[in-house]
């Protein structure tokens, strides 16, 4: 059966290729891991000035209450969020919970849910909307 | 690739890391949930603050979730340098910079809680 060993050509075009929600809660859980890693050093800057002297707290404030800090952190929140409920689900995936087509595009569904609401409900308190 | 290829930033094709990533993910999950109890019954201001993160037990668990954090990013951020960088010079050096920033950050943010 020669046409079976035809050379196939390599395709990898990201904007042809259709992914399944799975597939986009996988890949913003590498985004956001990313974006978390490359953030880390503001994150303990913060930390830091949060918990030394008086003066340090102050400065603290001044950064926190930045509105673009503000922004940045509402999206660091998305982030730690997505990557929290998507490693839930990693992990119940590796102990053979909801490993079905159905279950799993379920618990991708959930994964974005969750996320997203957490994201707006602790995002707006982040920014001082109540 | 024979696997007498084998180069010096591949993945060592074992368990131990994968395993790691998950431990070290449990570990974090829970110190999210701990804090986010913790801060949930109230913090008051810069004392309070600072009263709840020089605790016996939350400092020990904050220095867990530091090292639990800066060697689960290890795993991660290797694991996409392995996806998307091909070269084993660029690689090399892009591995040890992270291992080096992500040590760095780790004696910080340790130093931060210890020092309270």
């Amino acid at each position: 059966m020669p046409e079976l060993i035809k050379p196939r050509p390599k395709f990898l075009n990201l904007f042809a290729i259709r992914l399944p929600l799975a597939g986009y809660a996988s890949i913003f859980h590498r985004v956001s891991g990313i974006g978390l890693f490359l953030m880390l050093p503001l994150l303990i800057w913060l930390l830091d000035k949060s918990l030394s002297t008086p003066d340090a707290y102050a400065q603290f404030k001044a950064v926190f209450d930045c509105v673009l800090v503000k922004l940045l952190l509402v999206g660091l929140l998305w982030a730690f969020l997505h990557h929290f409920c998507m490693g839930v689900r990693i992990l119940l995936l590796d102990i053979h919970v909801g490993i079905d087509k159905a279950s799993a595009h379920n618990s991708s569904i959930a994964v974005m849910a969750v996320s997203l609401t957490l994201t707006a409900v602790l995002g707006a308190k982040l920014l001082g909307i109540y | 690739m024979s696997h007498f290829d084998r180069i010096v930033v591949g993945a060592h094709y074992g368990l131990k890391d994968w395993l790691a990533q998950r431990i070290t993910g449990i570990v974090m999950a829970l110190y999210t949930l701990f804090m986010a109890a913790a801060l949930l019954a109230g913090v008051n201001g810069q004392e309070g603050w600072r009263a709840l993160m020089s605790h016996g037990f939350v400092r020990f668990f904050t220095f867990l979730f530091i090292v639990a954090l800066c060697w689960h990013a290890w795993i991660g951020v290797r694991d996409i340098w392995m996806d998307y960088v091909k070269p084993a010079g660029i690689r090399l050096t892009l591995h040890s910079l992270t291992a080096i920033a992500l040590i760095g950050y780790a004696g910080w943010a340790i130093q931060v809680i210890w020092r309270l």
